[in-house]
């Protein structure tokens, strides 16, 4: 059974979908739940030594504003239906960021909603929660 | 403001153009000043009949300290470098700070430049082929060098209140002799590091570029630029105002993005040409290490070969002049000693792969046919030896100098503006005062000819190495306590890896 589930939320209307479902899951059931949206970034590319020198004021403002419009919200709705949960916002590559996290807090499952983004637009960018599902260690629920 | 500025300035550029003959009165002009501020900065000491320059003697015996100093960090780090780049001891906590690698990169971008094309081949000129021996040796001590100077460059950063970091020689000079208890002294060479990176800034990081730049284009459009000099550096200078003064970032964006795919199409292609070379190469690297200690043909013989490998080297790597630390300064980590380690990378792939790749493909030619530049000097000279194994090459080879060129400026830009805040305060009204005297300073660059300009601009980076290596010998205790601390957590697993 499932002791701690990662939910993968994004701002997107498919994360809000995950999320219902998560609470779904969660409800009543002694499940911990963990809330993650990760920003993109890479520590592998160029940048102008300004851009540098800013660096550290910009991924604090990245962060507020990620927690305000994106976790903030969805804690709110899990504390409406009595759920506790921890939040986390970290930079890095999606997929990577994570199957690292889940590893690192013994996540049994992950729960991840999905854009339904098809053809051209999914072969240029990619899909997270297709790329998570071939390289995740633990089961994955993509909530459509 | 700005909308009057722009205007004045190339009104004023405009009118000055319109005499005819302005490359050479520009020339004229600057003639004097070269040779003044040579004989100040490079004064010589006669010795067993070359001509060593007591600057580059300074620098030398600094490296040869610093690399035994810190027990051949330059060696012994050079896994642990890599293994920082990668990523290996990376916190994925504190992921969203600017990473190693981009710290390396950017300085990289910073130092890799019109120098690793066309200042080898004036080294390969002046010195022989001997000369290419001596940049070698020279750029494994200046990766000592840099180890010190970026260590420093961290620890005493400075944090101003909206979050941004600012530091380099300047800070780590002020802060560290008040530290030893001579805060009047730090001051003074504090401040006179900053006056010293301006005007390299104008020098080095601008002037030297754009006018390679133009001598490119030229060389590659057949001469059909030849006294134009002043419309070419007007449009670089425009490009240039843009992006510091304008805002307009997504052009530095670009360039910092093709600027490394440049860097190694023209690696891989110097790579060819050797290989194409393929019989010259016995004898071009039999050359090097005869000139290097015969320094048959050369003034001075093998010393005045060692002197100018040595030069160019400086000139290329930076090692020493202190500017790489004002950007690895930005980076943010408990351990500053790591970002030490991280930047001894960077004159191993500026000076001992970039250039020696450079000075091979010359060098190979050179054999193959021994007059194959005709009377090209610096860049044209590189693009020559290019030629004759592609003879469309130029044009990519001036696209890659023109942008190579405009990274460098965009650092360089960086580099005067910290040394102008430090002086001035981080203002934004003279922020723009300075960017403006900086564009200027890129227009004027590619109305002047090689020969002065390169001296200028050769003496003044020489000029700030004289406080900066002070302030390293001073403070290099202070380097070795940093970096022994760190290896025995490093031995005892308290530092970890977190790959």
């Amino acid at each position: 059974m499932t002791q701690c589930m990662l939910l993968a939320v994004d701002g997107s209307q498919g994360g809000d979908r995950a999320l219902e479902y998560s609470i779904a899951q969660v409800k009543d059931r002694g499940i911990e739940l963990i809330v993650a949206y990760v920003i993109e970034w890479s520590p592998y590319s160029f940048n102008t030594p300004e851009e540098n020198a800013e660096r550290h004021k910009r991924r604090e403002s990245e962060i507020s504003r990620a927690k305000k419009t994106i976790i903030d919200p969805a804690m709110e709705k899990l504390a409406g239906h009595n759920i506790k949960a921890e939040s986390i916002v970290r930079h890095g590559a999606p997929v990577e960021t994570l199957n690292d996290l889940a590893k690192k807090h013994n996540v049994d499952q992950i729960v991840i909603g999905r854009r339904g983004q098809s053809g051209i637009k999914s072969l240029l960018f990619g899909s997270v929660a297709g790329s998570l599902i071939q390289t995740s260690e633990v089961p994955i629920t993509v909530v459509p | 403001m700005h909308r009057f500025i722009l205007p004045l300035i190339f009104s004023l550029l405009f009118i000055t153009s319109a005499h005819a003959g302005i490359d050479e009165t520009i020339n004229n002009l600057t003639k004097p000043i070269a040779i003044l501020i040579g004989q100040i900065v490079f004064f010589k000491i006669p010795i067993f009949g070359a001509q060593l320059p007591v600057v580059v003697l300074w620098l030398v015996a600094g490296a040869v300290f610093f690399t035994f100093y810190m027990g051949f960090v330059n060696l012994r780090g050079f896994k642990h470098a890599i293994q920082l780049v990668r990523g290996d001891y990376a916190d994925p906590d504190s992921a969203g700070e600017v990473s190693h690698f981009q710290a390396l990169a950017t300085a990289v971008s910073g130092t890799v430049g019109i120098g690793n094309i066309g200042g080898v081949a004036v080294a390969v000129t002046v010195g022989g082929p001997g000369a290419t021996f001596w940049l070698i040796v020279a750029g494994f001590l200046g990766m000592s060098t840099k180890f010190v100077e970026c260590t420093l460059g961290v620890k005493y950063r400075s944090e101003n209140p909206d979050g941004s970091v600012s530091g380099g020689p300047m800070y780590y000079l002020k802060k560290g002799f008040a530290d030893r208890g001579m805060e009047g002294f730090g001051k003074f060479i504090g401040t006179f590091y900053a006056i010293g990176i301006f005007i390299g800034a104008l020098g080095i990081g601008n002037m030297f570029q754009s006018n390679q730049a133009y001598v490119q284009l030229n060389h590659v459009s057949g001469g059909a630029l030849d006294g134009l000099g002043w419309l070419v550096g007007l449009i670089l200078a425009a490009v240039v105002f843009v992006v510091i003064i304008g805002g307009i970032k997504s052009i530095a964006k670009v360039t910092e993005k093709v600027v490394p795919f440049m860097a190694v199409f023209y690696c891989l292609f110097a790579l060819i040409v050797i290989l194409l070379n393929y019989a010259s190469i016995p004898e071009a690297i039999a050359n090097i290490f005869a000139g290097a200690f015969t320094g048959e043909g050369v003034a001075g013989g093998a010393l005045g070969a060692m002197i100018i490998g040595f030069q160019r080297a400086v000139f290329s790597n930076e090692a020493g002049i202190g500017s790489a630390s004002i950007a690895h300064a930005a980076v943010r980590t408990d351990e500053p000693v790591t970002e030490g380690y991280v930047s001894l990378l960077e004159p191993f792939i500026d000076t001992i792969v970039i250039c020696t790749i450079t000075a091979l493909v010359i060098g190979t030619s050179q054999v193959a046919d021994p007059g194959f530049a005709g009377d090209a000097k610096g860049i044209a000279m590189t693009s020559s030896a290019f030629e004759r194994q592609f003879s469309w090459f130029p044009y990519p080879l001036a696209l890659a100098a023109v942008l190579f060129a405009f990274s460098t400026m965009i650092s360089w830009s960086y580099y005067g503006l910290k040394g102008w805040t430090y002086m001035f305060g981080e203002g934004e009204k003279g922020q723009n005062i300075y960017k403006v005297i900086f564009c200027a300073f890129v227009a004027l660059g590619c109305m002047v000819q090689l020969g002065p300009l390169l001296d200028i601009s050769d003496a003044l980076v020489f000029l700030i190495c004289v406080p900066n290596i002070l302030g390293l010998y001073f403070l290099a205790p202070v380097v070795r306590a940093e970096m022994n601390s760190y290896l025995a957590r490093l031995d005892s697993g308290e530092i970890k890896k977190f790959k």
